[in-house]
């Protein structure tokens, strides 16, 4: 209960200022903080590219030299070349991703709605392979999936390997040395970054929005291809982009765990940089992988139209 | 609504709610204590309690969002109990509105029909949001809309299903007073509209006693009373309902006699009477009662004219210590013998200038607006601060 005051007079209108624009030092402060970041970008990504951009139309040889003649063909003849790769790339990295999708988005929802006091641990498990290099394991796979070991046996015991090798997966009773060990290590490598943005987008879902599709006739299956799986599209798309990116890009997996059935495009970029030293080459495949992931890329979510999710 | 709807609503049949011994535990704590309720079919109930006390809990159950440990939840002749949610046609507004974010307004509200299998739902989706006056906002998303449309379409979401019984879990919590005074009464005129079952939770006994026919006071995971807004205030059983249901004092009174309906009680020296037919107390003599009297009912004389006061009147002398203008009536609170924070609301109508504090005053009233509680009982339950009470509706003003 309060006892009424009496009105204050009537207190004049506050005189209506402009926003007070930041003065002196304050108003670069945004701008430095940018400047180091800028900095990197310059030296290290915008150079090297236009460096790259030259050697990609330069001729000549390695005795004689390289020089800028506009050679626009390298790119024809790299492509022309070189397309079985590129197929091959896109469609491994597409196969690891959507094994990736299918793998990750269970466990991710797992661990946002029914992991309880188990999710930090699962979380670790989930990121513990980063604690060691890439390198090493992939060279694990290749123990797993060496020819005669427990992995290759089974699958062979089970005729799995019979459906593979007909789907021209494997080859006879081996799976190193193929496309399955290959889009296997991709998947193995990449599955991290699939799991940590979809785990962060279906975390952020409100669970009274399951109470309420349940409350308004949604059976749980409903509930989830309405609800749930709409509300973590961000997560989908940019755990396929953190996926498919670097895994179309990858070379390290068809190198150990493939062979040269298997090479992907950035095999060869590897080959023509370091082995062949045919840069014009080299720099030309690169562009165009840069060029049709940042189509793809584009393509991909203008379709999902993620931009429309809150 | 409009009558075109009413064929539908009709197709869906009716019939009370009736919950038998439902209750539920937590492990080893019990939020809802098995309780017996029948929610008449067409009525606006309202569960009324602080937080905690196990509302939200039984409207859940009656929703399927919460399993019962023990009892039965029938709809009409329906037992429910075992059904799932979303086969229950009972549709929930929910505290926060749980609106779609990804669906526009349209969608949100034709969620239910869809998913029903219902194909045209455009002229049932329309005139769902006229009735909830938001026609114009039907594809904006929610976030664009303000708390109150929100809570508007999430009435309209749950509506549009024509459901037995409509649930509304603390649905104006989030708004702001006059919105939330606003919204009461829009609630209260779609529900005289659609005559669909609303079962309300609340914690605001004002939101309560507005709108719905019959309450039901829950403290403690209990029905603590059960009865129409005024029964309830007018004649609490507890010292919990008289506290949390506006503003009660209390007099500790020793019973003297009894003849004719009505108990003798001495209090202080004084005496005080009390109508039988308003005493929940035990009644033998020099048993302990508790004499209740609301503020609103209590008149207030200076010492000095104390000869005017009629006969037959109950009256209690004590000082003013405080007193609070409020426009329409002054709050008084007197330090009296029996009694040490006595609250006398008066209407301000002729003003008495030496009512002010300090003051040696009578208090008197009508003995039939008193009424005897059990003394076994703490005299602050339902009070702002005793335990279990987080928040406390705003006084009546």
């Amino acid at each position: 209960m309060a006892t009424v005051t009496q009105a204050p007079p009537v207190a004049p209108a506050p005189e209506t200022k402009p926003p007070r624009k930041p003065r002196g030092r304050g108003r670069w402060t945004p701008y430095w903080l940018l400047l180091p970041g800028l900095l990197w970008l310059l030296v290290f990504f915008a150079l090297p590219v236009i460096y790259q951009a030259s050697t990609s139309v330069q001729t000549g040889s390695l005795e004689e030299g390289y020089e800028v003649t506009w050679h626009f063909a390298a790119y024809w003849d790299a492509l022309s070349e070189y397309w079985p790769q590129f197929v091959r790339s896109v469609l491994y990295a597409a196969s690891a991703t959507v094994l990736c999708l299918l793998l990750g988005y269970p466990l991710a929802y797992l661990i946002a709605f029914r992991a309880g006091r188990w999710r930090n641990l699962i979380m670790v498990l989930v990121i513990a392979p980063f604690f060691t290099s890439f390198l090493i394991r992939t060279l694990a796979w290749k123990t797993i999936l060496a020819d005669g070991g427990p992995v290759v046996d089974a699958l062979n015991t089970l005729h799995v390997l019979d459906v593979t090798a007909w789907l021209g997966w494997t080859a006879g009773d081996r799976v190193l040395a193929t496309p399955l060990a290959v889009v296997c290590g991709l998947t193995y490598n990449f599955l991290p970054f699939m799991i940590l943005p979809l785990y962060t987008s279906l975390e952020r879902i409100d669970p009274r929005l399951h109470e309420a599709a349940n409350d308004l006739y949604a059976r749980p299956s409903t509930t989830f291809r309405r609800v749930t799986f709409p509300l973590s599209m961000p997560g989908v798309v940019s755990g396929t982009l953190l996926t498919f990116i670097p895994a179309s890009g990858d070379y390290i997996n068809s190198d150990l765990l493939g062979s040269t059935d298997t090479r992907m495009v950035g095999n060869v970029i590897q080959s023509q940089f370091l082995r062949i030293l045919d840069y014009p080459t080299a720099a030309a495949l690169s562009f165009i992988l840069m060029a049709a992931i940042l189509a793809v890329v584009t393509l991909y979510i203008r379709k999902s139209g993620t931009e429309d999710l809150v | 609504m409009k009558t075109t709807n009413d064929t539908t609503t009709a197709g869906h049949g009716g019939g009370d709610v009736r919950l038998t011994g439902i209750g539920k535990t937590y492990g080893s704590f019990t939020a809802v204590h098995p309780l017996d309720l029948t929610v008449p079919q067409g009525s606006f109930f309202a569960l009324l309690g602080a937080s905690g006390c196990g509302k939200t809990t039984t409207l859940r159950m009656i929703a399927g969002l919460e399993e019962p440990t023990s009892g039965a939840v029938h709809l009409g002749d329906q037992d429910v109990t075992a059904l799932p949610p979303y086969k229950r046609p009972v549709n929930t507004v929910f505290q926060s509105y749980a609106l779609f974010p990804h669906l526009d307004i349209f969608e949100n509200v034709a969620f239910g029909l869809r998913r029903r299998g219902i194909k045209s739902v455009k002229k049932q989706v329309e005139e769902m949001l006229e009735l909830v006056q938001l026609g114009e906002q039907a594809r904006k998303k929610p976030h664009q809309l303000s708390g109150g449309q929100q809570q508007r379409v999430a009435v309209a979401r749950a509506l549009i299903n024509h459901p037995k019984v409509l649930l509304l879990d603390e649905p104006l919590g989030a708004l702001d007073l006059k919105l939330r005074r606003q919204m009461q009464l829009e609630l209260k005129r779609i529900q005289t509209e659609v005559g669909i079952t609303f079962v309300h939770v609340t914690h605001d006994q004002e939101e309560a006693m507005t709108m719905a026919d019959t309450v039901a006071v829950m403290n403690a995971g209990r029905v603590e009373q059960l009865g129409s807004p005024a029964d309830l205030y007018e004649n609490p059983r507890t010292t919990f309902v008289a506290n949390f249901l506006g503003t009660s004092n209390f007099i500790e009174a020793e019973v003297d006699s009894a003849s004719g309906g009505e108990l003798v009680l001495k209090a202080g020296g004084g005496k005080l009477v009390l109508p039988g037919a308003r005493n929940s107390a035990p009644t033998t003599t020099g048993g302990k009662v508790l004499v209740g009297v609301r503020p609103e009912k209590i008149s207030l004389t200076h010492a000095d004219d104390a000869g005017e006061i009629p006969e037959g009147r109950n009256r209690i002398t004590g000082r003013i210590t405080g007193a609070g203008f409020i426009g329409v009536s002054t709050q008084f609170v007197v330090d009296s013998p029996v009694c040490s924070d006595f609250e006398v609301y008066v209407q301000n109508i002729d003003r008495d200038a030496r009512l002010v504090p300090g003051a040696e005053v009578v208090l008197h009233w009508n003995p039939a607006h008193t009424f005897g509680l059990d003394a076994a009982q703490s005299l602050l339950a339902g009070t702002v601060g005793s335990a279990g009470v987080e928040t406390v509706a705003e006084e009546v003003g």
